[in-house]
């Protein structure tokens, strides 16, 4: 930007557009902060007046968050001394370390389903939107908007029938049933990100290949599958941060064995209510993850999101 | 499944036909080789729609069937019966129905004003190309990638009268006391306590949109404009405005779809309460479908959701499309 245009904001109008959007960042982290910092705080620490900034960092929410805990009489305390250092953590109590707790479960649960629903998203939706982008389909547009318009229904009228049906087929409460649920949900976005992408790539290529005596499944997977690399990994992104956060099919759906972590984290009780570190630090565990995503492949997902809202 | 399977086979098999392709003339080579354009188009169609039949439509079409019914899906053995429109005559003749379409009305209308107001703002700034805008427009995304409920839940914490963090800081601004008011638990307060959260979830969706539509403002429009000596003031409300109309407005189709159908997010803030002030048109639905029961009555309540969804969809799209034609 060496050379002088009429178009290019002064330095007075960049540095004052560039402070008022660090402001903004800055007031919107707020909240994530405070997130990671009551996981360090003691139960006390978390629910003190006036809230703490500073503090005397622990790891009891994250042992609360990953044990079980039982009160025990003094004679067997003093009987067995702690072993280890969240024994320790736990005994300031009078508890012992029962067991380890769901959250390892539901967290793994999670992890299952959401790739798993993402790779089935991806294989069908990147077929289907090949065969949208490239081929003459009777009622192309009608089809895309019908997949389009599945995203509107609100996900509990959906999840009445589906809870019968699922009751039905034995499919309730399994990994395989919430795997096919979000595929269907995601696909939808899949194929128009996706449609976008491969929109983009020039027929040439194809038709070179083609003439070159490739054939159409050929010319596909060798041709517009690499070009098409960047769009793809992208929209797998977004599907799988969909099923990572989904919450309202897994409440209705799930109760043990394929619950994932969103219904089970707000859950965690402690003494007397909710135990508001161990949720904190539930939360961190859970939602570091797409943090670190969003934040280090900034440039394919932003593209990504406006992407998929704005084609012309 | 079956279709995706020949294709597959069809691949393994054809490589002495490539062989004598390559020796054919192209026109004719694409007529032999494999299968038809045609046959591959349904394969690699077929098995998305038919997820979407069987896991979209079919629901559908049998909650529009429930509807009709007296069905109550805790009680598997009572006999069902058809009650023709009861169930639609009930809901929308219920004035307790009707307040629920409010409280969605009134968090549909502020949420859209504030996030279309902040997000523009913020995408006209960042568009002011400072440095190290692309790592400050990611961090301000950062709360629209992540799950609704939990976040949902922590501003609970938040919220808390005495020892929430939110209260503070306003009581801090304000000189209130911090536990003289509750965000949640206050009639006049709770509506607008999920209007906050939303805006600061999903704010970061319209600006990445409206950024887009500024970006696709070719520059020579402007330079044209610097020409003809045009304004600052009068180039915004005559080339940026119009030219971002569409992607605002498409923003606004976006999160009024999403938040007409929002449930993870206020569930787990308010619970609809205090009394029924925040209890948004799903939350009631579920109320209806998982803890009453009702399923008939709330089959009927889903379908009537669902075409008034798309029915506003569709006469809103229709009104975009007139406004990219111009």
């Amino acid at each position: 930007m060496s050379s002088f245009s009429v178009t290019e904001p002064s330095k007075r109008s960049k540095w004052f557009a560039g402070s008022l959007v660090i402001l903004y960042a800055l007031i919107t982290m707020i909240p994530l902060a405070w997130i990671m910092l009551t996981g360090f705080k003691s139960p006390a620490d978390a629910i003190s007046y006036p809230p703490k900034v500073f503090f005397e960092p622990t790891l009891e929410g994250y042992v609360n968050l990953f044990t079980t805990r039982t009160r025990q009489t003094d004679e067997f305390l003093a009987a067995n001394p702690p072993e280890t250092w969240y024994e320790e953590i736990v005994r300031q109590y009078d508890m012992v370390i029962a067991g380890p707790s769901k959250f390892g479960e539901r967290f793994l649960n999670s992890v299952i389903i959401g790739f798993g629903s993402t790779f089935l998203s991806i294989f069908l939706g990147t077929l289907a939107a090949y065969a949208f982008s490239r081929f003459k389909i009777p009622l192309a547009d009608d089809l895309l908007f019908f997949i389009l318009s599945t995203r509107m229904m609100p996900p509990i009228a959906v999840a009445i029938p589906i809870f019968l049906m699922y009751r039905q087929l034995g499919l309730s409460d399994t990994h395989l049933g919430m795997i096919l649920l979000y595929t269907a949900v995601n696909i939808s976005l899949a194929v128009w990100l996706l449609k976008g992408f491969i929109d983009e790539i020039p027929r040439e290529y194809e038709e070179a290949a083609l003439i070159d005596g490739y054939t159409r499944f050929q010319a596909f997977y060798k041709v517009v599958l690499p070009q098409a690399a960047t769009g793809i990994a992208s929209t797998a992104i977004f599907c799988l941060i969909f099923a990572w956060n989904e919450y309202a099919f897994a409440v209705l759906l799930t109760s043990g064995t394929a619950q994932t972590a969103p219904p089970f984290i707000p859950t965690i009780i402690g003494v007397g209510g909710l135990d508001w570190p161990a949720v904190a630090a539930g939360a961190t565990i859970f939602l570091l993850p797409v943090m670190i995503f969003t934040v280090a492949l900034r440039k394919h997902l932003l593209r990504g999101i406006t992407f998929g809202a704005v084609r012309k | 499944m079956g279709h995706l399977a020949t294709g597959k086979l069809c691949l393994m098999t054809e490589t002495p036909i490539t062989r004598a392709a390559a020796a054919t003339p192209p026109t004719v080579a694409r007529k032999i080789k494999g299968l038809s354009d045609r046959a591959i188009a349904w394969t690699f169609v077929g098995p998305t729609i038919f997820l979407l039949l069987a896991i979209n439509i079919f629901p559908l079409i049998w909650t529009i069937n429930l509807s009709f019914t007296n069905f109550r899906a805790n009680r598997l053995n009572r006999e069902v019966e058809y009650v023709g429109f009861r169930n639609y005559e009930r809901i929308l003749t219920d004035s307790d129905i009707w307040l629920n379409m409010q409280a969605t009305a009134h968090f549909l209308f502020w949420t859209i004003v504030l996030q279309v107001l902040i997000g523009f703002t913020l995408a006209y700034l960042i568009n002011k190309k400072f440095k190290g805008n692309d790592l400050w427009t990611t961090i301000i995304v950062l709360p629209m990638m992540l799950s609704p409920a939990v976040v949902g839940n922590f501003w609970k914490f938040l919220y808390q009268p005495q020892i929430g963090l939110f209260n503070y800081i306003v009581a801090f601004f304000t000189g209130k006391d911090p536990s003289s008011f509750e965000m949640l638990g206050s009639v006049d307060l709770a509506p607008w306590s999920i209007v906050i959260v939303d805006t600061w979830m999903w704010t970061p969706f319209v600006m990445l949109i409206c950024l887009a539509g500024l970006r696709s403002i070719p520059d020579y429009i402007y330079e044209a404009a610097e020409v003809d000596r045009a304004s600052k003031l009068r180039q915004f409300f005559t080339i940026t405005i119009p030219m971002i109309l569409p992607f605002l407005m498409l923003a606004v189709l976006f999160r009024g779809i999403e938040n007409f159908k929002m449930f993870d997010l206020v569930v787990q803030l308010t619970g609809g309460g205090p009394g029924s002030t925040t209890e948004l048109t799903s939350i009631n639905l579920k109320r209806e479908a998982f803890e009453k029961w009702r399923t008939g009555y709330a089959s009927a309540y889903a379908i009537i959701l669902f075409v008034t969804v798309f029915g506003l969809a569709s006469i809103y799209v229709k009104a975009l499309n007139k406004v990219k034609e111009r």
